[in-house]
């Protein structure tokens, strides 16, 4: 297999509502950002991969057909991913996977969504026929998972708040972060409404217009760039109502876990790996992530939470950019994991850098707890 | 670079309206009939991918549904595409090219007969300045159709010809959807939706399924002696701004004749996925098929699954190569308005 590197990622700003921009220039903002910090012209790019949520999103169906100019992608191959929530992650993977078939030297990969276009919870409560009608959104429906790992291991309460707290902390290092809430702290979360027991308003994650941009490249064409090395990649489904399926702790989470750690010679990920960008849109999500990622035994997540070991300064910081919980525009959500996981092994992510971190992480969930996507990034290439 | 073949294909019988057939319903006999054929399960896939539209259905994640329709117990390598399942396809054979699979199923479903088909076709324009104005699927393909006919790239007759022979080849698809004959005068008499296109020139509402195996050199040997190998694949897009396209050529598709070294080809039998007669004359002038034999399923005029009629031309091809043994088949898949993203696949038998 050919390898793969990062060596350019690109990043909008997050906004509850970008009106300055059109859906084509709030692509193409990220699509500038990651040509430039590659260092590298259209006539390189090969292909382009778009992948966003569902179309519903924003009302346009099939977007890479309007976007096509916008893009870049005109006289090129280009591919539309939707693999929901998950799907900023798979789209990493499968345009790396470009590459790494050996049919593409150089791809540009771009995922956006633009929520301000419409009303996400509505997207989010699809009404079908025969069936009985959820108006859940992604809170009400995530919520039972988590009430679940809370009747199963007893953590306390703040947990989740600690989270919350920790995540938005991180934001203010991070200029591009949607929420920006100075003084944020445990007990402003705490008192933030309920929404969904044991959800609060804080421990939400926000709606986000925003994209996010990476350019990746065969080995052969890297040259002097920085790059983050792809050390491991992988996805994993399972079915929604499969019988014996475990929604706290899913089963192709942790397939897809062990195979990024295989594929990158990983035998412990708690030592070994420096860093990590979760997809936590609600707090108690990184706890509940740490133990389906093999961090550490079940029932333990919470207390690495609890101890600060996932803080920026901790020794497995998790989500220095203030992570889905401070800027969520759904279908690049996790492709900005992946390329801040990305930026982290370059030594690109500024105030919110771990220091020396080698070895990252990547990672998207989506549906219901059922979609995986994940990579391995390195600053070393073996 | 690994090669890939095709090794099984199953398509449900093309549907005007499946009612309350759902779309896991459509699904399941296709997969179980590849599968059987192939005498394989789910656990012997490596890598899974579909093709499918949310907006068909009325509502986001619907392709999520679809996964109730296979076996992911355990979990599978598996993703989607918000495309026609021709770029599942693509997408599984980069996957078996870099070695994460040996095998892939890919599936594409689509029902298009519990909507609006021109609504929602109409919001692949621009959402800003062509969206609202609501232009139909049928109207965008009519300004094509009369552009070719005032250049002259194109007649009527060719036009009448192909809904003609399409129904005729439809005789010998037990999947199509319309096996009426027509004659010249039934044509003729025929009213017009926008001009110069008549109803017959349209595709019919379809609501159906299709699903592929395909599989890396070494394990399509344990399948057949005779593997259909994807010779070359290509795909690019044109501009989403249609008074910047020149929409009397296709340079998508001539770049793939290019890339794909198809000048020379003796071609046997080719599949095109042409929604509207006059992209039958058109695509067979540009990848020079006068003397190939075309859509003898009928092709996407005598039932178009959206989603999966790009993925059948594929799959109809295959058919043709294995049934009658010849050596290479074209077929072709395309999207958007007007031809505007455009797959050429070489298939060849083995020699």
């Amino acid at each position: 297999m050919i390898q793969a590197g990062v060596i350019g990622v690109g990043q909008t700003n997050y906004d509850s509502k970008r009106r300055d921009v059109s859906m084509a220039g709030l692509v193409r903002e990220a699509i500038d950002q990651a040509m430039l910090a590659a260092n590298i012209e259209w006539d390189a790019i090969d292909a382009v991969v778009l992948g966003k949520a569902p179309d519903m999103f924003e009302g346009v169906v099939m977007p890479e057909l309007y976007l096509a100019d916008a893009i870049g992608a005109v006289g090129k191959p280009v591919l539309r991913v939707h693999t929901a929530g998950s799907v900023g992650g798979s789209t990493a993977v499968i345009a790396a996977s470009h590459v790494s078939s050996g049919q593409f030297k150089t791809v540009l990969t771009v995922t956006f969504e633009k929520q301000s276009e419409s009303n996400a919870t509505w997207a989010l409560s699809p009404r079908y026929p025969y069936s009985p009608h959820i108006n859940a959104g992604a809170g009400g429906y995530f919520a039972p998972f988590i009430r679940e790992y809370i009747r199963r291991y007893s953590p306390p309460e703040h947990i989740g708040w600690k989270v919350a707290a920790k995540d938005r902390q991180n934001a203010l290092k991070n200029p591009l972060a949607h929420l920006q809430i100075p003084g944020i702290d445990e007990k402003m979360v705490s008192e933030t409404p309920m929404l969904w027991e044991p959800l609060r308003y804080l421990e939400s994650c926000p709606s986000s217009d925003g994209a996010c941009a990476m350019v990746i490249t065969s080995e052969d064409m890297v040259g002097d760039r920085n790059v983050a090395w792809i050390r491991g990649m992988a996805v994993r489904s399972e079915g929604t109502l499969s019988a014996g399926r475990d929604e706290v702790n899913p089963q192709a989470g942790i397939d897809c876990a062990k195979d990024i750690y295989q594929q990158a010679g990983i035998q412990d990920p708690r030592t070994e790996i420096d860093c990590a960008e979760i997809y936590v849109p609600f707090s108690w999500y990184e706890p509940m992530w740490l133990e389906n990622l093999g961090f550490c035994e079940l029932g333990e997540g919470w207390k690495l939470t609890d101890e600060g070991v996932t803080t920026l300064d901790g020794s497995l910081p998790v989500n220095m950019s203030g992570g889905v919980l401070s800027s969520n525009p759904i279908g690049a959500s996790g492709m900005i994991r992946f390329g801040e996981a990305a930026l982290q092994v370059m030594g690109l992510a500024e105030d919110h850098q771990v220091e020396d971190a080698k070895m990252a992480m990547g990672h998207a969930y989506g549906g219901a707890a059922q979609f995986f996507a994940m990579w391995i990034v390195s600053s070393s290439k073996d | 670079m690994k090669r890939v073949a095709i090794v099984g294909y199953a398509q449900h019988k093309i549907l005007s309206k499946a009612g309350a057939l759902n779309e896991v319903e459509l699904i399941m006999p296709v997969v179980h009939k590849v599968f059987n054929d192939l005498g394989i399960s789910q656990n012997d896939i490596g890598f899974t991918c579909s093709g499918s539209c949310d907006y068909l259905q009325g509502a986001a994640f619907a392709f999520v549904e679809g996964l109730s329709a296979i076996q992911t117990n355990p979990p599978i390598k598996e993703s989607h595409v918000e495309m026609d399942a021709a770029w599942a396809l693509y997408e599984s054979m980069l996957k078996i090219k870099m070695g994460d699979a040996d095998t892939a199923l890919i599936y594409g479903f689509g029902k298009s007969s519990p909507g609006n088909l021109d609504s929602i076709i109409s919001l692949q324009m621009d959402p800003y300045y062509i969206a609202p104005l609501w232009p139909d699927r049928v109207s965008l393909a009519a300004l094509q159709a009369q552009l070719l006919l005032q250049q002259n790239k194109i007649t009527q007759d060719e036009m009448m010809g192909a809904v003609i022979q399409s129904r005729e080849n439809a005789a010998s698809n037990s999947n199509a959807l319309l096996t009426d004959l027509l004659s010249e005068q039934i044509y003729n008499a025929d009213s017009l939706v926008s001009s110069p296109l008549r109803s017959l020139d349209c595709p019919p509402i379809s609501d159906g399924a299709s699903a592929m195996v395909i599989a890396s050199e070494e394990k399509a040997y344990e399948f057949t002696d005779n593997p259909i190998w994807i010779e070359g694949i290509d795909h690019s897009i044109e501009s989403s701004n249609l008074g910047s396209r020149d929409l009397t050529t296709s340079p998508t598709i001539q770049n793939a004749i290019k890339n794909l070294k198809l000048e020379n080809i003796n071609f046997d039998v080719a599949e095109l996925h042409t929604q509207f007669s006059h992209e039958v004359p058109f695509l067979r002038e540009i990848l020079n098929l006068k003397n190939v034999p075309t859509n003898l399923s009928g092709g996407p005029l005598v039932g178009n699954v959206m989603m999966c009629a790009g993925l059948d031309a594929i799959g109809k091809t295959f058919e043709a190569l294995v049934k009658d043994q010849l050596s290479n088949g074209l077929a072709h898949a395309t999207s958007g308005p007007c031809l505007q993203h455009n797959m050429v696949v070489h298939l060849e038998r083995q020699k």
